[in-house]
């Protein structure tokens, strides 16, 4: 029963990735993408934990907690980049 | 006991998965960067609180630091939507709707 519930969560994760994806390929402005790049991170860090989940090894929570800081940060310097260089 | 907490916690993982998934349709759908800024990141972020939430019930031996990445992802996740609205907005990134209060009130709110 879990494994079924694992496994259907593993294909939404997998589909919000992708239409995500879309976005990011076709955004048509520059902020569009990086709207899409901050979504696809949080949808990356879900995806680790699934991965420890699955695996049941607690490390990849390490990773995941790294890579949530380190994507925020990410997205903060390009929205600060967009905003132009005036302040 | 444990069989009904592992039923619960699996129910609040495909919960959160199929929040994700909404969000991700959102930012597919949506009409212009706002909208987008509104789908992305409200239904993820409580995509994402489900989904370790129900992880938090399958395995209660990692709950501290499902909480530390729950504590994380409630701080970061409004705040980069705000900056990345502010971005838009300076950016002048015009929005479908006819409204725009930021201008209206001054930019020094922002």
């Amino acid at each position: 029963m879990a494994d079924l519930l694992l496994t259907l969560a593993g294909v939404a994760v997998a589909v919000a990735f992708l239409l995500a994806l879309y976005r990011f390929v076709m955004g048509p402005r520059a902020v569009d993408r990086v709207v899409a790049f901050d979504v696809l991170t949080i949808i990356a860090v879900t995806g680790i934990v699934l991965t420890a989940l699955i695996s049941g090894r607690e490390i990849y929570l390490d990773v995941a907690l790294v890579y949530a800081l380190l994507s925020f940060l990410g997205v903060i310097v390009a929205a600060r980049y967009l905003e132009g260089g005036e302040q | 006991m444990s069989g009904l907490l592992s039923l619960l916690g699996g129910l609040s993982l495909l919960l959160g998965t199929l929040f994700l998934a909404l969000g991700g349709l959102g930012l597919y759908r949506m009409p212009d960067t706002y909208t987008r800024i509104q789908a992305g990141t409200k239904a993820t972020t409580l995509g994402t609180l489900l989904t370790l939430l129900g992880a938090a019930l399958l395995t209660p031996g990692w709950s501290i630091k499902l909480l530390l990445i729950v504590l994380f992802v409630m701080f970061t996740n409004p705040l980069s939507s705000q900056f990345l609205a502010r971005a838009a907005h300076r950016a002048k990134v015009a929005p479908v709707a006819h409204a725009d209060q930021l201008a209206e009130d001054g930019e020094d709110l922002a």
